[in-house]
């Protein structure tokens, strides 16, 4: 467990921009074999489940409708989990930002002096580079999650929201624990590997008395946490140790329990093509003699109200981390999640990691989509991601037009000279004239253009294109105009 | 009826056989089709490039070229889903109130090629003959953006002589995106050769669909591994008939 955890490629502020990550992967035949059997898998199993449900469209627009009318008010529900949750024995922090988070996290575990720490898997802590923290500062993090476990001890990095490690098969598991847990007998069979991690595990659950979790709703009518997960090894963080400490997104909030009916169908179905996932955490504060004795509540901003400000981008919030618009991605099945530059990767993470660091890193990302409309199709809580993407752009693309090294950068060249043309029919056709005799260069005898200098490079890299026609459209229009014309005379 | 052409920047200057084709099959259905030269582009290259305000000054052009057309026809899924899901929202954000009304007034008349066909003519089968094996690749704009759903199908089904063989994962991105076959290259291209195992599978003799911006992509990738199948935009089929037989260029 001496590694520290931070993965500068994960880091939004230091990653490559995304063509530059995805080369790697694109060359990587067998992590994309993975990656795409994976979200097959996965994609298959929620399609069966979704189809059984009548009320699918229904159930998403609940959903769409819960989230946003929690976003709308979440200073008053936040305000409400606050007192709630106060008021059932838990403790709520506020943090602005991540270095605030991982500085109340630590301060957390001191006070409780501990040296060793349990995880549920949670997005929010990797959000936050919290592990590579606590083991600078000397507090040893044990993952619980299955596919946490390999990356910990694979020294890997997560690649997807849901399924961390899907891009790992189950030949490389064995490798990593037969390696690491000194095991050079140890077969591939899910049982044995399974058992193996179990084994590991247990000594950790017994005796390591601190927790940390995320979560996935917080019910600000209670002041309740709920956790869903597949394994049971968040059961057992949440009822063995002393002290557990949560820390979760402020816009994980939900207004009522009740809400838990739509979010827990579509979650679970979205998800893991389930219809219910096998663990469902809830607690409230603190019960005497029962569970955790020490509560505590670590909300974090983190850029997220920022989000908030802008009308079409403020669904980017509603996300509930399902991770089927990663699944659904075409893009990600080639890519997997680590080119994304972030520990959100996948539609979601295009559009949620520029926001997260206001544009300041990850420009690449609003890019990184063909625009195909899969994610938008399958999220449960209808966040319109293309729409996003698009706007996101025109922000990116606002931002970077003012610089002046961009004046003579090819695309913005072009896209100033392509508005130039389409702004008048009589240079769009000049242009088109001009085009047909500028590509009869590298048009071949065969008619077709096999190879461009520059940007067009990129096109021909797999691709031919066809040599510009002898006559346009409108000309031939206009031609047959003047043919019908002198017939009618 | 009569109905007014937009063909579209990029079918204008490298696909001209495609609104040759669209011509031919309106006039013979009795539609009255006029072509207004000032046309250019509906401005989704910009839009969808991040260029917003050249994309409003190109929405902006179509709009008041179009507002007095009875009905506008457009060989292109990806350039009406333009139309639909962006200019409302481009209109709205520059705050011209003149054009959303004008814009409002215009859209009901905007059809692509097989909305066209089926929902305002009524027509599903248009007495094309095309005795050819086709499957067919439904665009992402067709299939997400318009909701086209089995149209496409049931006007090739109603051709004389195809044999069609459906293109599994039909939902899946070609992986075109527009500037993003250039922006993000390399991932672009890995794409186009998952869906050409799909369309290679099929064994047919062409692919078609409603969008020549896919068939580039594809036909181009096709003609680069000198593969035996061709591209071929669903108006070329449409049009085809034993008189006069489909134009495949080489």
């Amino acid at each position: 467990m001496s590694t520290s955890g931070y993965h500068p490629d994960l880091d939004p502020a230091s990653a490559p921009p995304f063509p530059k990550a995805a080369l790697p992967v694109l060359n990587n035949m067998q992590l994309r074999k993975n990656v795409a059997h994976a979200v097959d898998v996965i994609q298959a199993k929620r399609g069966r489940l979704v189809a059984e449900k009548t009320d699918w469209q229904q159930l998403r627009a609940a959903g769409a409708a819960i989230r946003d009318h929690a976003l709308e008010n979440l200073s008053f529900y936040l305000q409400q989990f606050e007192e709630r949750c106060t008021a059932a024995g838990g403790v709520v922090h506020w943090a602005a930002d991540a270095a605030e988070a991982r500085r109340i996290i630590l301060d957390l575990l001191r006070q409780e002096q501990a040296d060793e720490v349990i995880k549920i898997k949670t997005m929010t802590s990797a959000e936050i580079q919290l592990n590579p923290y606590l083991e600078s500062a000397g507090v040893k993090v044990f993952e619980t999650d299955l596919a946490e476990i390999i990356l910990q001890l694979g020294k890997d990095e997560p690649s997807h929201i849901v399924v961390p490690a899907l891009h790992v098969n189950r030949g490389q598991v064995r490798e990593i624990f037969a390696r690491s847990m000194n095991r050079p007998d140890l077969s591939d069979d899910p049982q044995a590997l399974t058992a193996a991690a179990r084994s590991y595990l247990r000594q950790k659950f017994l005796t390591v008395p601190t927790a940390i979790s995320g979560a996935n709703f917080l019910i600000a009518e209670t002041g309740g946490v709920a956790i869903v997960e597949s394994e049971g090894n968040g059961r057992m963080c949440l009822t063995l140790p002393r002290a557990l400490i949560t820390v979760a997104g402020i816009e994980k909030v939900l207004p009522r329990f009740q809400d838990l009916e739509v979010m827990l169908q579509v979650l679970a179905r979205s998800a893991t093509g389930e219809r219910m996932n096998p663990y469902t955490s809830l607690w409230t504060g603190v019960t005497p003699g029962d569970g955790p004795q020490r509560f505590h509540v670590v909300l974090l901003d983190n850029g997220r109200s920022s989000i908030l400000k802008r009308e079409t981008e403020r669904q980017t919030l509603r996300c509930i981390r399902c991770a089927a618009c990663m699944n659904s991605c075409p893009v990600y099945r080639q890519t997997g999640g680590h080119a994304y530059g972030s520990v959100y990767p996948g539609p979601i993470g295009a559009i949620l990691t520029p926001q997260l660091t206001e544009l300041h890193h990850a420009q690449s990302l609003p890019y990184a989509s063909s625009l195909c409309g899969a994610c938008y199709e399958v999220c449960p809580v209808k966040i319109n991601i293309p729409e996003i993407l698009i706007d996101l752009r025109a922000q990116v693309t606002d931002q970077e037009r003012r610089q002046t090294r961009r004046w003579f950068d090819p695309m913005y060249l072009g896209m100033r000279a392509a508005n130039f043309v389409f702004a008048s029919a009589g240079r769009f056709h000049a242009a088109q004239r001009l085009g047909r005799i500028g590509m009869r260069l590298f048009t071949g005898k065969d008619g077709w253009i096999h190879s461009l200098p520059g940007m067009g490079a990129k096109w021909t890299q797999s691709r031919d294109l066809r040599g510009l026609p002898q006559q346009t459209f409108h000309e031939w229009w206009a031609a047959r105009d003047k043919a019908a014309g002198k017939e009618a005379q | 009826m009569r109905a007014s052409l937009f063909i579209t920047c990029y079918n204008d200057t490298l696909f001209p056989e495609t609104g040759r084709a669209v011509v031919a099959l309106l006039e013979r259905l009795g539609v009255e089709l006029e072509f207004r030269s000032q046309q250019t582009c509906c401005g989704q290259m910009h839009a969808n490039t991040g260029f917003r305000s050249e994309a409003f000054s190109q929405a902006k052009r179509f709009v008041r070229l179009y507002q007095d057309a009875e009905a506008v026809v457009v060989p292109s899924s990806s350039c009406v889903a333009m139309v639909r899901e962006q200019y409302p929202g481009l209109f709205e954000e520059l705050g011209n109130e003149a054009l959303r009304r004008e814009f409002a007034a215009l859209l009901p008349r905007v059809y692509e090629l097989s909305e066209f066909l089926i929902d305002r003519l009524g027509i599903e089968d248009v007495g094309a003959w095309f005795p050819h094996r086709v499957t067919y690749h439904a665009s992402c704009h067709g299939l997400r953006g318009l909701h086209l759903g089995d149209r496409p199908l049931r006007l090739l089904r109603a051709v004389r002589g195809l044999e069609l063989t459906p293109l599994p994962n039909l939902d899946r991105c070609c992986g075109f995106g527009g500037t993003f076959s250039v922006k993000n290259g390399d991932v672009s291209s890995a794409m186009l050769a998952t869906k050409l195992e799909d369309v290679l599978g099929t064994q047919t003799e062409f692919c078609t669909a409603l969008d020549n911006s896919c068939l580039m992509h594809m036909g181009g990738a096709l003609h680069r591994r000198q593969a035996g199948i061709r591209t071929i935009h669903m108006a070329q089929i449409l049009a085809s008939t034993e008189a006069s037989p489909a134009e495949i260029p080489a």
